[in-house]
């Protein structure tokens, strides 16, 4: 896979971005389209066969500069300023054909989701070699070899054959390397690696990561790697930028980015999973308690929870661990009863609750809450925010009027927004914003207990570290216990007092904090943690000689 | 093919076999509660009441209704379709070679129409939004919202009457050479085309434009390919379900509507012989050529549904 000597003659430096500004039109509600710069004057050089790593939280700039290194801005996004020399040429001259040229040939894009990028209608192979062929790289039979060559490099399952398949028979994490594959197919001088892992499971990301790292270092191939987790990035780059609000911030080299960060948001990043946080003690009574509980859905067809037992104690957090497919929201499911247990009983405060969401009172519902992932789908766009706060004090407590808007004032309070949120519409709102207007909605409850789904996963760090502060001190507060569901490990060492690892279905570790963390490991826990970036250069390797099991990805 | 597929498909034909009868039902309800009674139409105001009962009871119209519907639905199910109370003719012998011209016509529309409308569609897509989409939209809009006997007549003051190209009563004949029939059928053809081609060409053109949105439009982008050939070989595809289904939808019309145009070009086809046998409140002639038109819109809608199936790769190519 060694590039030719061509090479040889090309000049060292491979991209040299000067000065690029990138605006977009925006179109906010009720008033008139406005251009707002996303990206201001920013430099960036890049030699034959480096990495520079593009960090920064959502908003950045990252992927708009990312992909200006193929003449493409998404979604209305215009390149309005500075040059983009490409392979020695201004690539922003050279008319629409040229651009044509270059993209899938110099330079290919691996995206964030490679489940969406793929096209469903056609084998995988016939899109691996698609680009290939339209430059007249090579001839059908030598770039489906060489895919399969990739296949085997990738170290996918059945590289002789996986690319007769079509991509939703195919698990996100091949997906993933499959995508790797087609951007190094056509031998490109540089690949965009736009939040490659970001989507997957620790355990799927460690075994893509290390995949698309051997395959940089023997195709000597240059990539700009855009991630916002500076673990990842810091295992693949050899140089990195970070970046804000469209800005450079900061650009090093990886060892100097993450151990002497000269700039505060650097520092800010570096450090941002850092929550102290005691574990309580596991003392008195548990007032909602899972007894081996089994649910399937397909009336019994596939079972998604085995014997899952666990308890919780008032005004404690549990964590629940493990990847998709592990039953954790299942076990959210069960809970509340939206899926009713196949066997076993869930017993709140003594006595059992019923099954069936339907059969259960008013007051049983009114004791859990849930936030979700997605908090943008979970509230109703054309309701304010006040509404949707006040809608449970309207339900629960049958409050109206001013002692209604009273309490919603009260816990905008209490979720550090202030009243003047009350008319906004969740359009209006950020990401971080949007969810803590879903935390209050499930607080103006006064539940016992609130089930988080994964409610940091979506957001950027240290917006999720807010987030989180946001959680520990509300139940404090209101004494409310949570079932945190996450696939984060970092995560659940912030907030948890007890922790469940899942697994296929089952409880696999379970027990207080310290307990759960402290080895000896099982296999799967072992596999869990050691998943985790850490922000140490030479980490994927050792994480990778040190595994004892397979991720299930895989 | 595999297992859940061919499972999926049964379900649909089983279910459009189920919808006929109930539309057969229907047919045979709707023409029960008509005014009017089938002896006394066939005898005339001056018939005696001893004549009217006894054709009645030899048509055996004094049975129980559903009696008389079995006896019709047996009859249709083993070919006989009865016979036409006006002309004593068997129906299902006048009707076939009308089915056939019917189905002719409105496969000489189909044929031109409906690729036409989705490369119409496609190229909307490629020029969205600038003047060529405009335009397209425009002249397929317009000639949808003119009534389709306004253009028959149009089009034969113009190519009949002024220029003298094509006649502009479509006469065809058993034995009649096939360029022949054709150049009879342009007219009425090119005036169905123009009705069915709008909705055609909309639906292509949103579906496609839905598509547009995915994220694998951009990877394609990504690769360097064509404008035109992203729509046509990345996007089209996954499109193929909704087309479908309107495509067949204006097909079914092209057969079940074609009844005002046959009767302004005095074609021979089914429309035409619907249109005289209501006029002469015949009955078991409406009821069959009913029954036809069900049948017609049952099967073509079968085909839309199993064709978006197969073209489902999840369907296809299950895990």
């Amino acid at each position: 896979m060694a590039k030719t000597t061509t090479q040889t003659a090309k000049p060292e430096t491979l991209l040299d971005i000067r000065n690029l500004r990138i605006e977009a039109t925006v179109y906010p509600p009720g008033e008139a389209p406005k251009a707002v710069t996303l990206v201001h004057d920013v430099s960036l050089t890049l030699k034959r066969g480096k990495v520079l790593g593009l960090i920064g939280e959502s908003g950045a700039g990252k992927s708009t500069i990312g992909l200006s290194s193929m003449a493409y801005g998404r979604g209305g996004v215009r390149i309005t300023g500075g040059e983009i020399v490409l392979n020695g040429r201004d690539i922003l001259k050279v008319g629409a054909g040229g651009i044509r040229k270059l993209r899938g040939r110099e330079v290919c894009y691996v995206a964030q989701s490679a489940a969406a990028a793929f096209n469903p209608a056609h084998k995988l192979m016939d899109q691996v070699v698609e680009a290939s062929l339209l430059h007249g790289v090579a001839t059908r039979a030598e770039a489906e070899k060489r895919a399969k060559a990739l296949f085997k490099k990738l170290s996918l399952p059945n590289p002789d054959t996986i690319g007769e398949r079509y991509p939703h028979q195919v698990s996100g994490g091949q997906l993933q390397r499959v995508m790797t594959a087609m951007a190094l197919c056509s031998e490109p001088d540089l690949i965009v690696f736009d939040e490659p892992t970001t989507a997957l499971d620790v355990t799927t990301q460690i075994d893509v990561l290390a995949a698309i790292k051997d395959a940089i270092r023997d195709t000597h191939v240059a990539a700009l790697y855009i991630t916002h987790d500076l673990a990842v990035v810091a295992q693949v780059s050899d140089e990195i930028m970070v970046l804000r609000h469209g800005r450079l911030v900061e650009w090093g080299g990886t060892r100097q980015i993450i151990k002497e960060p000269r700039q505060e948001y650097t520092n800010a990043l570096v450090s941002v999973h850092e929550i102290e946080h005691h574990e309580q003690k596991a003392e008195g009574a548990p007032f909602l308690s899972v007894k081996n509980v089994t649910a399937a859905y397909g009336g019994g067809a596939v079972k998604v929870l085995k014997n899952v037992s666990v308890d919780i104690l008032p005004g404690q957090t549990l964590a629940v661990v493990g990847e998709s497919g592990s039953g954790k929201s299942t076990l959210a499911r069960a809970i509340t009863g939206l899926l009713p247990p196949e066997q076993g009983t869930v017993t709140f405060d003594g006595r059992p609750l019923a099954n069936r969401l339907a059969d259960r009172p008013k007051e049983d519902l009114r004791q859990l809450q849930m936030i979700y992932q997605m908090a943008d789908v979970a509230m109703n766009p054309r309701q304010t925010v006040g509404t949707i706060i006040g809608r449970p004090l309207e339900f629960y407590f049958g409050m109206r009027g001013a002692e209604r808007d009273r309490r919603v004032t009260q816990l905008l309070d209490e979720i550090e927004m202030g009243k003047g949120f009350a008319d906004r519409y969740p359009a209006e709102l950020s990401g971080g914003q949007k969810q803590r207007v879903c935390i209050a909605r499930a607080l103006a409850a006064k539940p016992k207990l609130i089930i988080c789904d994964e409610v940091t996963s979506a957001l950027d760090p240290l917006v999720a570290n807010g987030i989180l502060k946001l959680l520990l001190n509300l139940q404090q507060q209101e004494n409310v216990a949570y079932l945190f569901i996450t696939h984060d490990l970092a995560t659940v060492k912030s907030i948890a007092d007890s922790i469940a690892v899942m697994y296929r279905g089952e409880v696999v570790r379970y027990g207080s904090k310290s307990k759960v963390l402290t080895p000896p490991f099982d296999a799967y826990t072992d596999l869990l943690l050691s998943s985790v970036p850490e922000m140490e250069i030479g980490w994927l390797e050792k994480a990778i000689a040190g595994r004892r099991m397979e991720s299930a990805g895989n | 093919m595999s297992f859940p597929i061919l499972k999926l498909i049964a379900q649909r034909i089983a279910l459009g076999i189920v919808l006929l009868f109930a539309v057969s039902i229907l047919i045979f309800v709707g023409t029960q509660i008509l005014p009017g009674d089938v002896a006394q139409s066939i005898l005339g105001q001056a018939a005696t009441p001893q004549a009217l009962a006894n054709l009645r009871e030899q048509l055996g119209l004094n049975d129980p209704a559903y009696i008389r519907y079995f006896r019709w639905l047996g009859g249709v199910l083993t070919g006989d379709l009865g016979t036409a109370l006006t002309s004593g003719q068997d129906i299902a012998s006048s009707i076939w070679p009308r089915l056939e011209n019917t189905l002719f016509l409105a496969g000489c529309a189909a044929v031109v129409a409906v690729p036409l409308a989705i490369i119409l569609g496609l190229l909307a897509v490629r020029y969205r939004n600038g003047p060529i989409d405009k335009i397209i939209s425009a002249f397929a809009l317009a000639s949808t919202s003119f009534p389709e006997f306004f253009i028959g007549y149009l089009l034969v003051y113009f190519f009949a009457v002024k220029w003298q190209v094509f006649p502009a009563i479509s006469t065809v004949f058993d034995g009649m050479p096939f360029l022949q029939r054709l150049q009879a059928v342009v007219l009425p053809a090119t005036a169905l085309t123009l009705v069915v081609l709008a909705h055609m060409m909309r639906m292509t053109r949103a579906a496609i434009l839905n598509v547009m949105q995915s994220a694998y439009i951009e990877t394609a982008e990504l690769k360097g390919l064509r404008p035109f050939d992203i729509i046509r070989k990345h996007a089209f595809p996954n499109a193929v379900a909704p087309v479908v289904n309107v495509v067949m939808l204006n097909l079914a019309y092209l057969v079940v509507g074609v009844v005002v145009i046959e009767v302004i070009f005095v074609y021979p086809g089914m429309g035409q012989y619907l249109v005289d046998h209501v006029a002469k409140r015949d009955v078991p002639v409406v009821q069959a050529v009913g029954l036809i038109f069900a049948a017609v819109y049952i099967v073509l809608n079968i085909i839309a549904d199993i064709a978006a199936i197969l073209a489902n790769p999840r369907l296809r190519h299950p895990k």
